[in-house]
This record gives structure tokens, C-alpha cells and sequence, in this order.
């Protein structure tokens, strides 16, 4: 657990001295939604919805990226060395999971912003942003690992990730739907459940794989 | 699996069950209610011989290659690696021959060659999966990472492929049997096989996975021999 928060806290710091890449990422996320207003201007709440989580997985796979690949061999050999295969991905895995949440919330406000406000709900969608940017980070992040071992960037991501990841964002589109009418969903705490079920099993496969990952 | 490879009595079981889905699958009587009563199936209901015995045969392939990468995982023996690629290949060419015979299908009696079924998405989803697969292959030159890398995409993959195939059809209306309303089923709508067409049925199901392993392995006996060859 020490050695978790130990990474965590590497990482942070990190992010601290080397501000380019969060500030990169924002403008990432400012830019895209900025280009979708002047395209779209203000879309139905269908397309709001479809478009948002669009965007989410589009952020996910910018934000998460470099995780991996900004980690030199040598510097990977040393964290492996100290702290262990399993907690480095838990620590990589739960600070991609806040780092894409406070994005997700950003793209948020910046939907709300610019794209108008579709949302009769705002608190309930709120959550399922928080939980939606979990679920995505947390796929993301194990193939980014796989990307980084194969020496590839957000290209082969992209590719091994967008068939992985329609299960969870059907799953947010659905229950996300909910936020915009008075609309009753058949089921929509199972939905949920469903959702935070496929997280948990993604981190099992996560921490039983990446020892063979990292293996050299 | 060693000395099954050069048995032959699965080989000549699998040709004789595919001689007689052919024969069967093209003969007998189709059920009059769920035929022509009850739906514009008609003949063409014939393909569901061949077309979903395919989907379940590539799901047996490449749950054969999910088995082979797991155990590449916990004894890195370059054959093991060779067997989960050979398998998943088979077992994604089976999944074009089931998409391509079912839109044939679907064209026939839905009127278009793609409706965005949910089953029909989880097969496309799974076609991209394993083109993945070979994409990630092919990008890496190390053979000892690629067998490594490529095993735990496969397993990582499988274990999120075959819940998506569990929960898709919940989550809208399918068009295939037992699709109607929010009570999809991601197999079969079990009620509406007679027992005839299920005695085709099985035997096409198996006839179909030993023809997949048989090509499979005949791929795999000539990447041996070219490994042999060039470490000779």
C-alpha cells in the first residue's frame, strides 16, 4: 500500500514539474470542443450525449497515452526492482482514473458551456461522468502498457482499445440518457452495477497480467 | 494435443459430420410453424446449419488459442505461442465465413445486408479484436515480447469479449430469435429449436470446430516445420 501511494505520489509530482502534458491535454480537450460548437453549434440531447462520450474516448486515449511511454526502460527497471510489478500498475491504474476524472468533469463544464445544456439531471450525470471516465481510464491504461511494450503510441491504442471499450461506453450511454429527461430506465442501478462489475474485472485482468507484461 | 495432431479418426469423424450436415441440413423437413407459419423464414432457414454452427465454432478456436496463450504465460515455449496464433487465425477466418453468411441470410429475410443487431455488432467487434491481434503481432520484431505481449492482449481480450457478447443483446432488441423486448439472448432462442433441427444441429457444431482445429493445425505443423528448418 506504502509503495502505491509512494508511486502515486511520483506521478503527481511529475504532473507538477512537467505541466506541458496536463496543460497539452487540457487544450486537447478545449480545442476538440471548441471545433465541435463551431460545427455543431448547439446539437439535440441525443446527439449532445453521443458526441460527449465520443469526445471522453478521444481524451481517454490522449491522456493516457503517455503514461507508459514517458517512462524510460531503465527508469521501469527500477520501479520494478522496488515496488513490484502489481503496485505499479494499481498505482498507474487509480492515477489515470483521477486524471481522467477531472478531465471528464473539465470537458464537462466546457460541453456545458459552449455545446448548451441539455441536462434535466446535472447531479446524476455528474456521477456517471466521474464512474464513465473510470471505466474508460482504466482499459486505457492497460493497453497503453501494451502499446508501450510494443513501442507504439496512441495509433495501436486506439486500435486494440476501440472494439474492447463498446461495452462500458454503450453501457454510459444508456444510463446516461436518463440524465437528460424524466425517463424512467427499466433496471438502471443494474446497469450500473454492470458497469462497476466490468471495472473491477478489467483491474483483476489488469494486476494478473502486468507482471508477464513487464517480465524481461 | 501432440499425438491428437497426427491422429485420424477426428479428421474422418469431422468430414462425416459435415457430410451429413450437407445431406440432413439440406433435407430434412423444416418445422412448419417457425418456417412458414410464423415468420418469411422459409427454405433459407436451412442456413442456420452452417451459419451459426460457424459462430460457434469460432468461439471454440479461439478459446483453444485463449487456453494456448495462457499456458505460453506460465511456460514460455515458443510452440505454445504458434498454437493460440494459429487457432485465433482459423478461428477469425470461421467469423468472416459466419458474418458473411449471416448478412447473406439477413438480406433474405430482414431486407438489409446490416441492421446494427447487437449480435451482428459482437461480431464485428470480435473480427476487429483479432485483426487487432495481428496488427499488435506484426508490430514487434522481438520474438520472445511479441509471444509475450501478443499472449496477454489475447487473454486481456477474451475476458472482455466474451462478457460485451453477454451483455450487448440486453441492451437493445435483436432481431435474432429470442431478441424480442429487453430479454435478450445472447445464444440461441432456445425454445425455437425442434428437436429434429437440433439433432443437425450439434452434430454441425462439432463438425464444423474439428474442421477449424484440422486446418488449424495443418498450419501449424508447417510453421514447425519452417521453425525446424530454420534453426537446422
Amino acid at each position: 500500500m506504502n509503495h502505491i501511494i509512494a508511486l502515486i505520489k511520483k506521478d503527481l509530482l511529475l504532473e507538477i514539474r512537467q505541466q506541458y502534458t496536463f496543460y497539452g491535454i487540457l487544450l486537447y480537450i478545449a480545442s476538440t470542443i471548441f471545433v465541435l460548437y463551431l460545427a455543431m453549434n448547439q446539437p439535440e440531447e441525443k446527439v449532445w450525449n453521443g458526441l460527449f462520450w465520443m469526445i471522453q474516448l478521444f481524451i481517454c486515449v490522449n491522456a493516457v497515452a503517455k503514461s507508459f511511454l514517458q517512462e524510460s526502460q531503465g527508469r521501469m527497471l527500477y520501479f520494478y526492482t522496488i515496488a513490484g510489478a502489481r503496485d505499479f500498475i494499481l498505482s498507474k491504474l487509480l492515477f489515470n482514473a483521477g486524471l481522467m476524472i477531472i478531465m471528464s468533469l473539465v470537458s464537462l463544464l466546457l460541453f456545458q458551456l459552449l455545446m448548451g445544456n441539455p441536462l434535466q439531471n446535472p447531479i446524476r450525470f455528474i456521477g456517471f461522468v466521474c464512474l464513465g471516465g473510470c471505466s474508460l481510464s482504466l482499459v486505457f491504461t492497460f493497453l497503453a502498457a501494451i502499446a508501450a511494450r510494443a513501442r507504439q503510441g496512441a495509433a495501436l491504442m486506439a486500435i486494440m482499445g476501440f472494439p474492447l471499450i463498446i461495452p462500458q461506453v454503450l453501457l454510459l450511454m444508456k444510463m446516461s440518457n436518463t440524465a437528460f429527461a424524466d425517463i424512467i430506465q427499466v433496471g438502471l442501478w443494474q446497469i450500473v452495477l454492470l458497469l462497476v462489475a466490468l471495472d473491477v474485472l478489467v483491474i483483476a485482468l489488469a494486476v494478473i497480467l502486468f507482471p508477464f507484461l513487464w517480465k524481461d | 494435443m501432440q499425438a491428437l495432431i497426427h491422429r485420424k479418426w477426428w479428421k474422418i469423424l469431422s468430414i462425416v459430420l459435415l457430410l451429413y450436415t450437407f445431406i440432413a441440413g439440406l433435407l430434412i423437413p423444416l418445422p412448419y410453424e417457425t418456417a412458414y407459419a410464423n415468420s418469411n423464414l422459409y427454405e433459407s432457414m436451412r442456413n442456420f446449419f452452417f451459419h451459426v454452427p460457424m459462430w460457434f465454432s469460432q468461439l471454440v478456436l479461439i478459446s483453444v488459442s485463449l487456453f494456448y496463450s495462457i499456458k505460453y504465460l506460465r511456460n514460455p515455449d515458443p510452440i505454445y505461442d504458434i498454437y493460440a496464433t494459429e487457432f485465433a487465425r482459423t478461428g477469425t477466418v470461421l467469423g468472416c465465413l459466419g458474418l458473411i453468411t449471416g448478412s447473406i441470410w439477413a438480406n433474405y429475410t430482414w431486407g438489409t445486408y446490416w441492421s446494427n443487431d447487437p449480435k451482428q455488432t459482437g461480431a464485428a467487434i470480435a473480427l476487429l479484436i483479432y485483426i487487432a491481434y495481428f496488427v499488435l503481432r506484426n508490430s514487434m520484431t522481438d520474438m520472445d515480447k511479441r509471444s509475450r505481449v501478443a499472449a496477454v492482449y489475447n487473454i486481456f481480450a477474451y475476458f472482455i469479449y466474451i462478457p460485451m457478447i453477454l451483455i450487448l443483446p440486453r441492451l437493445t432488441e435483436s432481431l435474432h430469435p429470442g431478441g424480442k423486448g429487453t430479454e435478450g439472448n445472447p445464444g440461441l432462442g432456445g425454445s425455437s429449436l425442434d428437436a429434429t433441427m437440433r439433432l443437425v444441429f450439434w452434430p454441425a457444431v462439432i463438425g464444423w470446430s474439428l474442421l477449424g482445429t484440422w486446418i488449424s493445425t495443418l498450419r501449424l505443423r508447417v510453421r514447425l516445420l519452417e521453425e525446424k528448418k530454420h534453426s537446422a
